[in-house]
């Protein structure tokens, strides 16, 4: 099925997109990432410009986290008020990633500092959650879980403490929004929803509980995800509507199933199986760096 | 039935001492619209000398160009291990798309240096390169942006592609692929005998999108915002309409 794609400026098989839709929609819902960070590189791998491939993405992953967050909803999933919070932070971020995108470009390094960040951000969060899901894992069998530090001791160190009752917690409300700011940055720089970053951020920085982790940080994504689009819309002009509609087709529908399937599963597998994903992608974007690139040279309009 | 009237026309003109070049394209008027995944444009026309020498030794060469654009030119290059952009060069006019199709090869037809003055190859396209000075290194960029292009399917050669019937009739298939720039492209053709250019003549060709496709295009450049919101409305309700769809199931 031929379909052209008027920002792109070029036609693809309209089946694949809706299939690479599908797949990410799936780990939208089974995990809480966007699925920004697989759907961009292969986007780009298929031939579609990769700023409209970044662009269109996170238009892409509203659309995914928005049926995400209905039903991580329902069963109480999403504590909107850390949510808010940190898309609080999540905009100051885009803001501030806007501005280092461009330094970057101006001198000519952004494609080398996105793979970089993809490479030591995918590799550090992928290992952590490896070695954790692992420890837990094993742990199961033998004893009752220890009593494990509830979040990082900096984060109980700062002052004027709120009350988040859905992740059950008395911290800071600092904390997310710092962790808000963060993602936003990274949201803007990578041109993903940052999902994989704020999941483990959630757990281990802020030790949220475990069953509202995805649900918020897709409520996180949802957010920042439309202030990304509507800024490329301004800035880029590349969001393509057509692409995205394919990609949507997929991902809403794989979506559901996903937070159907993250309903069943056991959550240690769920977090060492993205472990292993995040660490593959972090692997194939090392060998990148060092391996002699496809394309030698790069054309920027003027 | 068209080039019969070409030939007419051809034949009415006769009189004049130069040969004459009648060229035609299939199509004038590319139209881009959902589906589109390319066209063969038909490059054809006459040759007719006045003299009468119809028929003999003639080689014809078209060249169809896109709308040019200036572009940066980055290379990569290993530094401590890792492939990072290094040097870069500007060009003022990179042609979007360069097809150059011809009767026999190149070298058989011309010298070099005519080939370059008319652009007979893609690596004669004058791409007005400014920034460094070094020719050699000039011509390394020049040489990967070519690549480059023709590895998109937007540059290409097809040298024999011409072909010629009776010495007057000749015709050419040129291919645009899906991901061309949209503008007007011009398909110029010459005669040229005994290493020389006795006749050319330039045809225009408009690409361009139409019907919904224009109308996206034109509104995420004029109306930025309205575009984004209403993106972010589609991508909203296709999610809660899925949402809400398989609650239901």
């Amino acid at each position: 099925m031929d379909v052209y794609l008027p920002i792109a400026n070029l036609s693809v098989n309209g089946l694949w997109i809706v299939a690479l839709g599908a797949l990410t929609g799936v780990l939208s819902g089974l995990f809480g990432v966007g699925g920004g960070f697989l759907t961009t590189p292969l986007l780009i791998f298929y031939g579609i410009p990769p700023t409209v491939a970044a662009a269109s993405a996170s238009t892409q992953v509203t659309g995914a986290s928005v049926s995400g967050v209905i039903a991580h909803g329902k069963r109480k999933g999403v504590d909107y008020r850390m949510g808010a919070v940190m898309v609080g932070g999540g905009i100051i971020g885009a803001a501030f990633g806007a501005l280092l995108f461009r330094f970057f470009r101006s001198i000519g390094q952004i494609d080398v500092v996105i793979n970089a960040l993809y490479v030591v951000l995918l590799g550090s969060i992928g290992i952590l959650m490896a070695r954790e899901s692992l420890q837990l894992l094993r742990r199961t069998g033998t004893a009752k879980q220890a009593a494990r530090r509830r979040h990082h001791p900096l984060v109980a160190n700062l002052p004027w403490r709120w009350r988040f009752y859905g992740s059950g917690l008395y911290i800071s409300p600092l904390a997310p929004l710092i962790v808000g700011i963060v993602v936003g940055i990274l949201t803007m720089l990578m041109g993903v929803g940052g999902g994989f970053i704020l999941v483990p951020a959630m757990l281990y920085i802020l030790g949220m509980s475990a069953n509202v982790v995805v649900g918020t940080s897709l409520f996180n994504i949802l957010f920042v995800t439309i202030a990304t689009t509507i800024m490329h819309s301004l800035t880029t002009r590349a969001v393509d509507i057509v692409l995205v509609g394919l990609l949507l087709i997929g991902s809403v529908t794989g979506a559901q199933f996903g937070s159907q399937l993250a309903v069943k599963a056991k959550p240690e597998v769920l977090r060492l199986v993205l472990a292993a994903i995040v660490l593959l992608i972090a692997f194939r974007m090392f060998l990148g760096l060092f391996y002699q690139p496809d394309e030698i040279y790069t054309v920027y309009p003027l | 039935m068209r080039a019969l009237l070409i030939l007419f026309a051809a034949l009415m003109l006769m009189g004049q001492r130069d040969p004459v070049l009648v060229p035609e394209v299939s199509q004038h008027d590319v139209q881009v619209r959902q589906g589109f995944t390319g066209t063969e444009l038909l490059l054809f026309g006459a040759v007719l000398d006045p003299a009468g020498r119809a028929g003999q030794d003639y080689d014809i060469v078209v060249v169809l160009k896109g709308p040019a654009e200036p572009i940066r030119l980055r290379e990569k290059e290993r530094f401590a291990g890792v492939w990072v952009n290094a040097d870069s060069n500007d060009f003022r006019s990179v042609p979007s798309y360069f097809a150059v199709a011809s009767s026999r090869p190149i070298s058989d037809i011309v010298d070099d240096k005519t080939a370059a003055i008319y652009e007979f190859g893609t690596r004669y396209i004058q791409l007005s390169p400014s920034g460094s000075i070094d020719p050699q290194e000039q011509l390394r960029f020049a040489l990967g942006l070519v690549d480059l292009k023709r590895r998109q399917g937007l540059y290409k050669e097809d040298f024999g592609g011409v072909q010629i019937s009776e010495g007057v009739l000749y015709q050419a298939r040129i291919s645009l692929p899906s991901n061309v720039t949209t503008g007007t492209y011009s398909a110029e053709t010459f005669a040229v005998t005994r290493g020389r250019v006795i006749a050319s003549a330039v045809a225009e060709v408009e690409v361009r999108k139409v019907g919904f496709e224009r109308f996206v295009e034109v509104s995420a450049n004029e109306w930025g915002l309205a575009y984004g919101l209403i993106a972010v409305l589609i991508s909203v309700l296709m999610g809660w309409g899925a949402g809400r769809l398989f609650a239901r199931l």
